[in-house]
């Protein structure tokens, strides 16, 4: 059983209102969110319908559209929102502490 | 006879869909152009205004047009009101189908969706299956095997190019796919790229177009005359030339195979009334690099990439030429593609898979 450990991503200044970008830990990619209300979230870096990175996408919003398909996820809960995506994205808790964000990697 | 050993199997369900994942084609990574994030950004933005004019002008058009047609039925001026009626009717409906598809043409979703089921219906696609084959058809780009979108094979097969003037081949494939649909049934190369959970939706919306045409036929046989067709589902066929003229030039005459927009996707420069009718989709190459900028944004797109792509034809007459001069040459010979050189400014295309080294991407105009 893998132990969830808090991981610092990045300045949370480095990450504008309604933007994303790619966080690469190990063999693993993320997308650090900060959404449109200058909320923090993370999930899965790729897209479930097809590997694209989701960092390429566009935040409208709670929005994330992928840069190929545009097919979209709710970012709080990584619900599939519009076709082609079907299947929900893995989210993981964030922290802000010191200027930092901190995302919870299982 | 024997079999022409230059001919591949353009189906998806052929031995080429197996021979594409093994090459790394299906599913890979595509080259696209340097811009600043930034700048993307602002290019994606999404607004309901121009879309929102756009479609008042369309059916405003529709409607007045289709009133003088209406009044001119049983004189020979009916034949051009009518062809201006059907090439207003399939045209843009070709082109909304395709940016409302993409969920890029309005902000507002709902909005997208809505004119996405009527266009689907005006150039009967199926709303549901067509959604997937389109998303495969970005995935893969005239990688043959994977892509279902792919206007014709080479050598090419003039007979359907021909027909799909009147939309005759294309329209009688679509009818009897909406046939199986109403009965609960897919063909198999639907089966290839629309997934499970979205067969009861694709069921249902043919009963939809089952029962519009139906009402149709009724109200044809009830007045004794064809002309209610003659404003909703012939013009899907007696009104697709433009959108065969158009739709040729995106990818034919081009690289198959690649992964990377600039070989395999035209850019062609129209005017304004074109654009309109089009709406914006003849800048080709950078709708598939970049498929989140929606429609009004594309002219700007361009200027922010052309620097790294091959010179866009200057006319729709001009990539017409190139085109049937290629199909031409692809009848001899199937492995003729158009070379187009890249500027000095532009990075070196890319044929095939990324490797170490990048050793798929050769230099500018080159040939793999």
């Amino acid at each position: 059983m893998s132990i969830a450990q808090w991981v610092e991503a990045c300045a949370a200044e480095e990450i504008e209102v309604e933007d994303v970008i790619r966080f690469d830990y190990g063999d693993r990619t993320f997308a650090i969110y900060r959404t449109e209300n200058s909320k923090y979230y993370a999930s899965d870096g790729y897209c479930t319908h097809e590997p694209v990175h989701l960092a390429d996408g566009l935040v409208m919003g709670d929005v994330i559209e992928c840069p190929k398909h545009n097919g979209r996820f709710d970012i709080p809960t990584g619900a599939a929102k519009r076709r082609p995506v079907c299947i929900a994205l893995k989210t993981y808790p964030v922290k802000i502490e010191e200027g930092k964000v901190l995302i919870q990697i299982d | 006879m024997a079999s022409n050993p230059h001919k591949r199997d353009y189906s998806i369900t052929g031995p080429e869909n197996q021979r594409a994942q093994e090459r790394g084609l299906a599913t890979a990574e595509w080259y696209t152009s340097p811009i600043p994030r930034q700048r993307l950004k602002e290019l994606m933005k999404r607004k309901d205004g121009p879309a929102i004019r756009d479609t008042f002008i369309w059916f405003g058009s529709l409607a007045l047009v289709g009133l003088i047609a209406y009044q001119t039925w049983g004189t020979w001026w009916a034949v051009p009101a009518f062809l201006v009626y059907g090439i207003l009717y399939a045209t843009p409906g070709d082109s909304r189908w395709h940016e409302c598809g993409h969920g890029t043409a309005f902000k507002t979703p709902w909005m997208n969706e809505v004119i996405y089921q009527i266009a689907s219906f005006m150039v009967l696609r199926s709303a549901t299956p067509w959604r997937w084959s389109h998303a495969r058809h970005h995935t893969d780009t005239i990688i043959v095997g994977r892509d279902p979108e792919i206007i014709t094979e080479r050598p090419p097969v003039w007979k359907i190019l021909l027909m799909q003037i009147f939309h005759l081949y294309g329209g009688p494939v679509e009818l009897k796919r909406v046939i199986l649909h109403v009965f609960g049934r897919l063909d198999k190369q639907e089966r290839e790229y629309i997934p499970a959970s979205e067969y009861g939706k694709t069921f249902w919306e043919a009963r939809v177009y089952a029962f519009v045409i139906l009402g149709v036929i009724a109200a044809c046989i009830y007045t004794g005359s064809i002309l209610p067709a003659m404003f909703i589902f012939l013009p899907s066929f007696y009104g697709g030339a433009v959108v065969i003229l158009f739709g040729i030039t995106q990818h034919l005459g081009l690289h198959e195979d690649v992964l990377d927009h600039r070989l395999n996707t035209r850019t062609v420069y129209m005017n304004p009334i074109f654009r309109f009718l089009y709406w914006n989709m003849n800048y080709h190459t950078e709708h598939h690099m970049f498929p989140m900028v929606p429609y009004h944004a594309l002219p700007q797109l361009h200027q922010e990439m052309k620097h790294d792509c091959p010179a866009a034809s200057p006319s729709l007459w001009a990539a017409l030429k190139e085109v049937v001069a290629a199909l031409i040459k692809q009848k001899d010979n199937p492995a003729y593609v158009i070379e187009r050189p890249l500027p000095d400014t532009a990075r070196p295309y890319v044929y095939g898979i990324r490797q170490d080294g990048d050793e798929a991407a050769v230099t500018n105009g080159t040939a793999s």
